[in-house]
């Protein structure tokens, strides 16, 4: 029980007067970048990292790392609010977010949100604070192989159970892929399917489809149908955070569940979006609701906030103890500790133990704050969608094509967006599931990537995916879970007679 | 705090522009106008990034400029995209661009229409080092050790991790099989952290990673350094690892590893800018260069501390060029199309 | 929303004709994607799949799905309309003016194009009053300016107007 003592002095190194402003400061200018999209946690802590260089390093940390906080609390609220996610981790939050939001609820579910996230945050802490050094072990036997079964077992887990017709959910999925492939290929370091135009260089960014997919094609939808948010007329109730609080309780197993997974996928490092994405399938799939899902099922929220939460902070972990960062703002936080002169590694818990157990703790505080705060604004958010659509819409799209001109500082994305709207509004009437096409342009390139590095490693031998304990259990549960609507209709078939006798 | 920095270099800002518009602008020193934007043709994170921050923060910290610099990262196409923004600014002084090789690399690589001579050589910042590094459990204790069991094991047989590809650690590969003569496999990665902890996870059997990027696993003994790919030991004698400082490293050559790489920490601006800002821009750097913080990076980093302006650097650039192109040729990495 | 779109009495676009037209783009992207693998290798070489070789198979996979929907969107017999003309003419009053937005965002910079799409939206479509109007549509840029230029340093794109206040 040495961390408990060394967690102790943690906090009272954080406990100071400044400190607290840093992390309220934080939290604050967080919450303001996981609202405005495209202006990502990565982005934000990046452009106030050189700020940070004249205070000490664990002031430096809490404040940054409290960004990072609000931003995962902040990516939630336009999703729910205006199906436009902030964050690539707060799509699986707008499949039951925004149709609660339009059910009046809007309120229940930025509350369930919120308090998930924290759920997700504060077990991912108290596992960070318990098991650092076994968790380290754990990561470092994840290879080629292994990342690509966890990336597997994330799309199995979330595909082959929505309601349309199969072969548009394999278009809209392989569109996504092939959207994902567009750029340089980091294997071969070759560019295709560019065509010569110096525009798709880059590729197409998540963020860009997401916010045409989602925002645009949702704002376009709402003029079809007349000039009105459905939510409009959600009531504005100053108890509905104590009310969704004593619903919140029935569902622990979906939570424990999720912040499991959360964790899991952190560490490994897959990070917050896959993670989302598969508690939302997995929790869809366990529910004995899981027929409602994506019409305002609070359970839909639950699950994908608690594990995005839990993961984008046990992808903290794996950036301390080995420098390797889970996410791209970690990747940014990590360069930061290297700018303080802290070398993160594993001996960092060793020789900067001040450091890191201030910082753990800040994690702890951080959290608490980051809840009060955004919980305090739960009426003020819900109150938005009171403003009339004609003034509302203009702002969103403006905000939108800034979110998208900034991914990449580049006009061209603005165009993009508005594309990816029009195609948003013509596959939703189309019953075309947007899911599994924005999960493959999340995923595409990385799994594909991640595939490629392991039969380099196995020299062309498909082999190398069932090479080991670890790679196995995971490739298999993946095909298990693909198929497990299949395999559930056998089981009860089976059963019945059974019961019958 | 923040804020009221902020509103300070805002007053400055908004009364450098009264003070421009009124056409009274004293004579002299050239400044920028406007923020300053700072190119990094690379990813969030990476070794490019970071210094590229780190100069932000230090211009930032003791107020070298008036204007703010604002990094901004193109990653696309392998920093074609950022490179290719540089060419789009012709004429424009307040831009900036910071260099890996893929300068050199990217054009050849992926014929995307780019090329040094379409930017304007600024200074040279340092150089970065590379190292052969192997997992601390392996038996080799040494370059000879290692080559004699790659030369007796079957062509791809070990594991090169890298970051990139058709850049600079597939490059060193490259001319390591050559030197060699068996194959080996390059497996490449996104980033330097990444690959330095794979080979600690024995998932390849060895690595070229910067100093910076493979330090804080040498120090935990999980990596072992067989020797530094430059012409000379490194200057840093600090005990960093046990009793092995860097300096200890021998290089490549006095092991019988006849191979040679540095990487360009560089910058560059758009071509056809007034000369006035280039020399802002060369003294803004010597200044930087000076501060402990810039000190402190290169120690921890481990970098070549040379630097170079104007016309030596340009002349500089041109041979390096040169060379990539006939490494690049070699190893069949030029773009086909 | 009293008629439903299933009425025969509406005019507007069947249904089946925009699935067809989603469908047929949608194998058009594949093609593309086909093409475009073909052009870089789609192998099996010493070291793994060339470049080319996952996008080619998922360009055939699009291909194959699309060409099964246009087929089945072809043969549904409903007379089902995708929505009413009155109905593509209200979505078309966003889509034109952001069409316009989105070109002109390089000319005239983000915020004198941010400000022109909100007033014109809000006088045209919501047919609110000058005064908050202008207070929203200038108001917004402001914010806008001191949020990502002032706070985040970020450099949004600018034109004749910003030149000429010299921001």
């Amino acid at each position: 029980m040495e961390s408990i003592g060394d967690l102790m002095g943690g906090f009272a190194v954080v406990l100071s007067w400044q400190n607290l402003l840093y992390m309220v400061i934080g939290i604050v200018l967080g919450v303001i970048i996981g609202v405005l999209p495209g202006l990502g946690g990565a982005n934000g802590v990046a452009i106030l990292l050189p700020l940070t260089f004249s205070m000490s390093p664990t002031s430096a940390i809490i404040l940054l790392s409290c960004i990072y906080w609000g931003a995962l609390f902040g990516g939630a609220i336009t999703s729910i609010l205006f199906n436009i996610p902030g964050e690539p981790w707060s799509v699986a939050t707008t499949f039951d977010g925004h149709p609660m939001a339009q059910n009046g609820k809007a309120g229940e579910a930025l509350t369930a949100a919120f308090t998930s996230s924290f759920v997700g945050a504060l077990f991912a802490v108290i596992v960070i604070t318990l098991a650092a050094p076994l968790v380290a072990s754990f990561a470092l036997q994840f290879g080629p192989a292994e990342k690509f079964s966890v990336f597997f077992l994330a799309f199995c887990s979330f595909v082959g159970m929505g309601k349309e017709p199969p072969t548009k959910t394999i278009a809209a999925m392989m569109l996504g892929f092939a959207l994902a492939a567009v750029g340089t290929d980091t294997v071969t370091g070759q560019l295709r399917l560019t065509f010569g135009s110096t525009e798709l260089l880059g590729g197409f960014d998540f963020l860009i489809a997401v916010i045409g997919l989602f925002g645009i094609g949702e704002i376009l939808l709402t003029m079809e149908e007349g000039l009105s948010f459905k939510g409009k007329a959600a009531g504005i109730n100053r108890k509905v955070v104590l009310q969704t609080w004593k619903e919140l309780p029935r569902y622990w197993v979906t939570s424990l569940r999720s912040c499991l997974i959360g964790c899991w996928m952190g560490i490994t490092p897959a990070g917050a979006t896959p993670a989302s994405f598969m508690s939302y399938g997995i929790a869809k799939r366990a529910s004995k609701n899981g027929d409602k899902f994506g019409t305002g099922e609070i359970e839909g929220v639950i699950a994908p906030e608690t594990a995005a939460h839990a993961a984008g902070t046990s992808a903290l972990l794996p950036m301390l103890s080995l420098g390797v960062p889970g996410s791209p703002t970690a990747a940014v936080l990590l360069g930061g500790l290297l700018i303080w002169g802290l070398q993160p590694g594993p001996l960092l818990f060793v020789e900067q133990k001040e450091f890191v157990w201030g910082l753990i703790a800040s994690m702890y505080l951080g959290n608490i704050v980051g809840l009060v705060v955004v919980l305090t604004m739960v009426p003020f958010f819900a109150a938005i969608l009171r403003i009339p659509f004609a003034i509302v819409a203009p702002v969103i799209l403006v905000i939108c094509a800034i979110g998208a001109y900034t991914v990449h500082n580049n006009a061209f994305d603005v165009v993009m967006m508005l594309v990816f709207g029009v195609a948003g509004y013509l596959l939703k009437k189309c019953n075309y599931p947007l899911a599994p096409l924005v999960l493959a342009i999340v995923l595409g390139d990385k799994a594909e990537e991640a595939f490629r590095q392991s039969l380099l490693i196995s020299q062309g031998s498909l082999g190398v995916f069932w090479s080991s304990g670890l790679v196995a259990t995971i490739m298999s549960l993946g095909l298990i879970a693909l198929f497990w609507p299949f395999l559930s209709t056998l089981y009860g078939k089976a059963l019945t007679p059974a019961l019958r006798k | 705090m923040i804020e009221s920095r902020r509103f300070r270099a805002f007053v400055l800002a908004a009364s450098a522009t009264i003070v421009a518009s009124l056409g009274v602008a004293p004579a002299g020193a050239w400044e920028p106008t406007r923020n300053v934007e700072f190119i990094v043709p690379a990813g969030t994170g990476g070794g490019a990034d970071q210094m590229a921050r780190m100069i932000q923060g230090i211009i930032a910290k003791h107020n070298l400029m008036k204007q703010t610099m604002v990094v901004v990262n193109k990653a696309g196409g392998a920093g074609g995209e950022g490179f290719l923004d540089i060419k789009g600014a012709k004429g424009n002084p307040n831009k900036l661009v910071i260099t890996l090789s893929n300068l050199f690399t990217t054009p050849l690589a992926t014929g995307i229409p780019f090329s040094w001579k379409d930017m304007t050589p600024v200074s040279m910042l340092a150089l970065d080092e590379f190292v052969l590094w192997v997992n601390a459990d392996s038996p080799y204790k040494t370059v000879q050790e290692y080559v004699a069991a790659i030369k007796a094991a079957p062509n791809g047989q070990f594991k090169m991790g890298g970051t990139g590809s058709k850049q600079e650690d597939q490059i060193i590969t490259v001319a390591l099989e050559k030197a060699i003569g068996k194959k080996m496999t390059y497996v490449p990665y996104k980033g330097g952290g990444e690959v330095a902890v794979q080979l600690v996870g024995k998932h390849i059997d060895s690595t070229v990673n910067n100093p910076i990027e493979a330090v804080a696993q040498w120090r935990a003994g999980k990596l072992r350094p067989l020797c530094v790919f430059d012409s000379k030991p490194l200057p840093y004698t600090d005990k960093v690892a046990g009793d092995m400082s860097w300096a200890d490293i021998p290089t490549c050559k006095s092991q019988g590893l006849d191979i040679e790489y540095l990487m360009l920490r560089g910058v560059f601006m758009p071509a056809g800018v007034p000369k006035d800002a280039v020399d802002y821009y060369v003294d803004l750097f010597k200044k930087v260069r000076a501060t402990p913080e810039w000190a402190q990076l290169m120690k921890d980093g481990a970098f070549n501390q040379s630097s170079m302006t104007g016309a030596d650097y340009a002349k500089w650039v041109e041979n390096e060029e040169k060379r990539h192109r006939d490494l690049m040729k070699e190893a069949g990495f030029l773009a086909t199309n | 929303m009293s008629r439903s779109p299933d009425d025969p009495e509406m005019s507007g676009p069947r249904h089946r004709h925009v699935e067809m037209g989603v469908a047929a783009v949608i194998l058009l992207l594949g093609a593309i994607t086909i093409f475009g693998s073909l052009k870089v290798g789609i192998g099996w070489g010493a070291e793994g799949p060339k470049s080319g070789f996952f996008p080619f198979w998922i360009g055939l996979l699009i291909v194959a799905a699309s060409a099964f929907n246009f087929v089945r969107a072809y043969l549904d017999s409903s007379r089902k309309l995708f929505a009413e003309w009155g109905q593509i003419s209200q979505v078309l009053k966003i889509v034109w003016p952001m069409a316009i937005y989105v070109a002109a965002v390089p000319w005239l910079g983000i915020y004198v194009s941010s400000a022109l799409l909100i007033i014109g939206f809000m006088r045209w479509l919501g047919r609110y009053g000058w005064p908050l109007t202008l207070g929203i549509g200038l108001g917004l840029q402001v914010v806008i300016y001191v949020t990502f230029e002032k706070w985040f340093l970020l450099s949004l794109p600018k034109g004749p107007l910003e030149d000429l206040l010299g921001l």
